[in-house]
């Protein structure tokens, strides 16, 4: 199989004019774990929502929850690309890098291209801090940051000043730096505080001191924006407003998303949601969020292990709930063997993996979506399940519901691929109303008559969901080999090739009960189409727009239903001379699509841990329309 | 649920499915099977609120035989499957069936989390000290120098007593039966049903293939009286074949001693009388063993609380009566913001 390389190294070594970015700007705050990034970046995202540009980000932390001070492994960062334009990704470098200590600017300043801007806070930029970042001399006051625009300032200092009438100690009061931080940059872009100020009251209601400090840490750092003297060609940037379809918005992360879609489509199915799940990065938040639904009857059980976890949703299935569960891919690995049994014992279940870098724990914060083979083929005996991909932060919700849809439409376990990127990203959403979509209600079995616990109807090959507590339906089921109406143990050969068969066409025939796959952007055919799944959406979308703007013959297929494919897939990948699937991992959908259709599908690869960026995309598609 | 109409009393029979039992002949597990459908036949239970989950070995078969919703499932991990069953719908009445392998070795983690929540569940545990389906290698309670096709010079790892685990992982009724005691057996059941969480019940069963008679010290009819003592609540804790031999603490320590009533001077008042209450006595009485101590069985430990899933569900019900919002609320808390047409400055 032929496949490219991406060289995480080459994002600058593209010259390309690019009218939109004229009107578009990057921002990536970077500090330590304990600095509050993280935080800074939802504030400044949501003050660039409700200011009506659109937006993208891609928060990037460390898995140590509070790793060494200073080191570079502490580094914690979050990029936000917002425009005046659709935005779909975080952007491939940033325009402006604010790096709250030498360890932040010595991680992220290969990244900032020449000319950007660079805000460091000098106040951090002590000696000991200087060599726990590795750094032999103090980049400040050598040649080293030539070429930047660099704002250095002390914010430390600036933010103790700010806060001494609240009486706080150095330490509590150096916490508000990242909101003079975030004050200095709003001021640049011409955000309006007012939201911030609001969330910082409501988040330390019972300490008004300490929201004090830092409402005047981020009015601090704003008025410093005014009145400081900025080094040239650095001026405030009012950034328009995009064209978004009208309506009501908010921001939106994946795991929010994936959550409410889990819940909404179990009330859609007219079923209670129990939700089994055992904490694992970057997975736990959809755990946390539909913890907190118990209002809306959500019910959900902390398990001790990945393994129970499954098992408890299948249990609830049983007896009558949608059970679902959630992990990432070591988690995943644990549960595959439950998985079996719910696709023998033909039971719904939905199984969310959040994607992360593999193998074993690998890189439990850093996204990647190697895990489609496991998802496919990752259990014993014939074994196939439906598999979805959501391709957004806010494609989860929709994904999700098509879950709950397959699942108990078809009696089967469904696995729908996110990834930490997803899970943690956020967008702005237009808000449905719930009360608009497509109901799908559950009829359990209750007639007796003629009642076989593994008939099928012609239809959809599913059996009956007839649930504990049903006078009459009384049925044992379990892992061992069924027979074919009857549901008792059979050991027949015949019988046994014929339940694989039948179990096989089941999952084939939702094609015909899943959208046909449309061409996400450009013609249905021609020289070359870019076919991509999951969080490498937003790099594959900018990148065919912006080849297709410079005159390329070439487009753009996203896959949502990895399993089965959609029914005209073969035909309408049949109808270009080349296919380029850019993956993060080394070829799992390239050798699914060579596989299945006999196409002659190339690879392009990155396992870094980081989103694949535009420019890597562009000069994969100028390559291959070359050679 | 409701019953509108009385309906017929259902006899031990009833609860036997069309499937023919393939325990191998003499096997202990018919017994039990035996002890089970007519103890719900006594408790009077009813078909389709019953439900049977099992994980995997000879005992898991169990569901198959019964008459009521049955799920075999994946081996050891059953405690889940039922806490799942139990979180959708607290209203099934729900029995778990393993053995020593299923429950002690790859289900260990399952059962101690099961019993310390407390999830309402009968948990059947059939210990033959022996890994049937298999073919025959030692067990989690094999005893020290077992042999075995995987330990063809005797086991060397210490068994475990699956009652003292289950006081361990703080089970709230656990209790002792053996296999051909059906009478005992089917009353421990009740109990073990009447009371609300988890009720953790060991049966001694005899394999008859791969480890016969590994029991008979305590079992056999010419011994039993002697190296057994049924325990009940409020009864002193007599036992042997004249009734004469009894428990006490051995003063000055927290230890057990066996005496004769009438020998040096001891009299019925100096027996211990069983208090089910009492946890630190309960795991004494798990803990004993021959040939100085008789095998207890009956009601070892029972001291009830709340159960997991009414916990959980008691949750859900208050925060559902505070609430009063749906989910399009729920879509629309926090920051939102209005787009308005031809929003281009």
């Amino acid at each position: 199989m032929k496949a490219m390389a991406v060289s995480v190294d080459d994002a600058h070594s593209l010259e390309r004019v690019d009218q939109e970015s004229r009107e578009s700007v990057v921002i990536r705050f970077a500090g330590d774990s304990g600095d509050g990034m993280q935080l800074t970046g939802s504030q400044f995202t949501l003050a660039t929502a409700i200011q009506g540009n659109d937006l993208a980000t891609f928060p990037d932390f460390p898995a140590e929850i509070r790793a060494p001070a200073g080191t570079t492994f502490g580094v914690s960062a979050f990029q936000i690309n917002f425009a005046a334009h659709k935005v779909l990704t975080a952007g491939d470098a940033p325009d402006v890098l604010v790096a709250m200590n030498p360890a932040a600017l010595k991680v992220n300043i290969g990244d900032l291209p020449p000319g950007g801007t660079l805000i460091v806070d000098t106040g951090s930029f002590s000696d000991r801090n200087l060599k726990k970042a590795g750094y032999d001399a103090n980049p400040l006051e050598d040649s080293s940051l030539e070429g930047y625009r660099l704002v250095a300032v002390d914010m430390s200092q600036n933010t103790l000043n700010a806060v001494a009438k609240f009486g706080l100690g150095q330490k509590e009061g150096l916490r508000s730096k990242n909101m003079w931080a975030l004050g200095l940059v709003m001021w640049l872009f011409g955000r309006d505080r007012q939201p911030t100020v609001d969330w910082l009251k409501t988040k330390f209601e019972k300490r008004e001191d300490i929201a004090n400090a830092n409402i005047a840490a981020l009015n601090a750092g704003h008025a410093f924006g005014e009145t400081a003297e900025l080094p040239d060609g650095l001026s405030r940037r009012v950034i328009p407003h995009a064209d978004i379809e009208p309506g009501l918005y908010r921001a939106v992360t994946g795991s929010e998303a994936m959550a409410w879609g889990l819940a909404i489509g179990a009330d859609l199915a007219g079923l209670k949601l129990m939700f089994g799940s055992y904490p694992i990065t970057p997975a736990s938040p959809l755990l946390h969020i539909l913890s907190g639904l118990k209002n809306q009857g959500v019910i959900t059980f902390q398990a001790e292990d990945e393994i129970a976890a499954v098992c408890s949703a299948i249990g609830a299935s049983y007896a009558g709930a949608i059970g679902a569960t959630s992990s990432s891919g070591p988690g995943i690995a644990l549960k595959a063997e439950a998985m079996g049994l719910a696709v023998v014992a033909e039971l719904p279940l939905v199984i969310v993996n959040t994607q992360r870098a593999g193998p074993s724990t690998g890189m439990p914060t850093k996204t990647e979506q190697s895990d489609l083979m496991q998802a496919m083929y990752g259990r014993n005996g014939d074994t196939p399940i439906p598999v979805l991909s959501a391709h957004s932060p806010s494609s989860c919700f929709e994904v999700a519901i098509e879950a709950v849809r397959i699942a108990t439409k078809y009696m089967t376990p469904v696995m729908v691929l996110a990834d930490g990127y997803l899970a943690n990203a956020s967008e702005p959403w237009r808000v449905p109303d719930v009360a608009t979509l497509e109901k799908f209600p559950v009829d359990f079995r209750t007639e007796t008559e003629g009642f076989q616990p593994y008939l099928r109807d012609p239809d959809t090959l599913s059996r009956p969901w007839a649930i504990p507590g049903t006078p009459g339906l009384e049925h044992r089921i379990g892992g061992i080999e069924k027979d074919y109406d009857s549901g008792n143990i059979s050991y027949d050969p015949a019988n046994h090739q014929r339940m694989t068969e039948v179990r096989a066409a089941k999952v084939a025939g939702i094609a015909n009960d899943i959208p046909e796959q449309a061409v996400t952007f450009g013609d249905a055919s021609g020289s070359l189409v870019v076919v991509g799944w999951g969080s490498t959406f937003g790099p594959i979308d900018q990148a065919v727009r912006k080849a297709r703007a410079m005159g390329r013959d070439v487009s753009h297929v996203h896959v949502t239903h990895l399993n089965p494919f959609p029914r005209n897939l073969e035909e309408l990948l049949s109808g270009y001379d080349r296919i380029l699937v850019p993956e993060m991992n080394s070829g799992q959908l390239v050798r699914m699509l060579r596989a299945d259709f006999l196409l002659r599908a190339e690879g392009l690869n990155k396992v870094s841990g980081q989103p694949f960026k535009v420019s890597e995309i562009l000069t994969a598609i100028d390559a291959a329309l070359e050679s | 649920m409701t019953v509108d109409t009385p309906v017929a009393k259902l006899k031990p029979n009833d609860f036997a499915s069309d499937q023919e039992v393939r325990w191998c002949p003499g096997c202990g597990d018919y017994a039990i099977l035996k002890g089970v459908q007519k103890t719900l036949a006594d408790i009077g239970a009813q078909r389709e609120n019953t439900v049977f989950v099992s994980g995997i070995g000879c005992s898991s078969r169990l569901p198959y035989y019964m008459s009521t919703y049955g799920f075999h499932t994946i081996h050891g991990r059953a405690p889940a499957f039922v806490t799942g069953v139990k979180m959708a719908n607290p209203d099934l009445d729900v029995w778990m069936v393993t053995g020593d392998g299923d429950g002690l070795s790859i289900g260990g983690n399952h059962l101690l989390h099961i019993l310390r929540r407390n999830v309402d569940v009968q948990i059947l545990l059939f210990n033959n000290e022996i890994y049937g389906l298999t073919k025959g290698q030692f067990s989690p309670t094999s005893r020290v120098g077992t042999r075995s096709p995987s330990t063809p010079m005797g086991s060397i790892d210490a068994p475990v007593k699956p009652c003292a685990v289950a006081l361990g992982c703080g089970a709230r009724f656990v209790a002792r039966a053996v296999d051909t005691s059906i009478k005992h057996l089917t009353s421990v059941l009740a109990t073990a049903h009447a009371h609300k969480g988890a009720s953790f019940v060991e049966i001694y069963q005899n394999c008859i293939v791969y480890n016969d008679d590994v029991f008979a010290e305590f079992t056999d009819r010419a011994v039993a009286a002697d190296r057994q003592i049924t325990v009940e609540h409020s009864k002193p804790l007599i036992f042997g074949a004249n009734g004469d031999k009894g428990l006490r603490f051995l003063p000055g320590t927290m230890a057990l001693e066996v005496v004769t009533i009438g020998e040096d001077g001891v009299t019925e008042a100096d027996i211990l009388v069983h208090d089910q209450t009492n946890h630190s006595l309960a795991m004494l009485l798990a803990n004993m063993t021959g040939p100085d101590f008789p095998v207890a069985i009956g009601v070892l430990y029972c001291d009830p609380r709340p159960t997991y899933e009414r916990a959980a569900h008691g949750q859900i019900a208050q925060a559902v009566e505070k609430n009063t919002s749906d989910w399009n609320d729920v879509l629309r808390r926090g920051h939102t913001w209005e787009i308005e047409d031809a929003p281009l400055d």
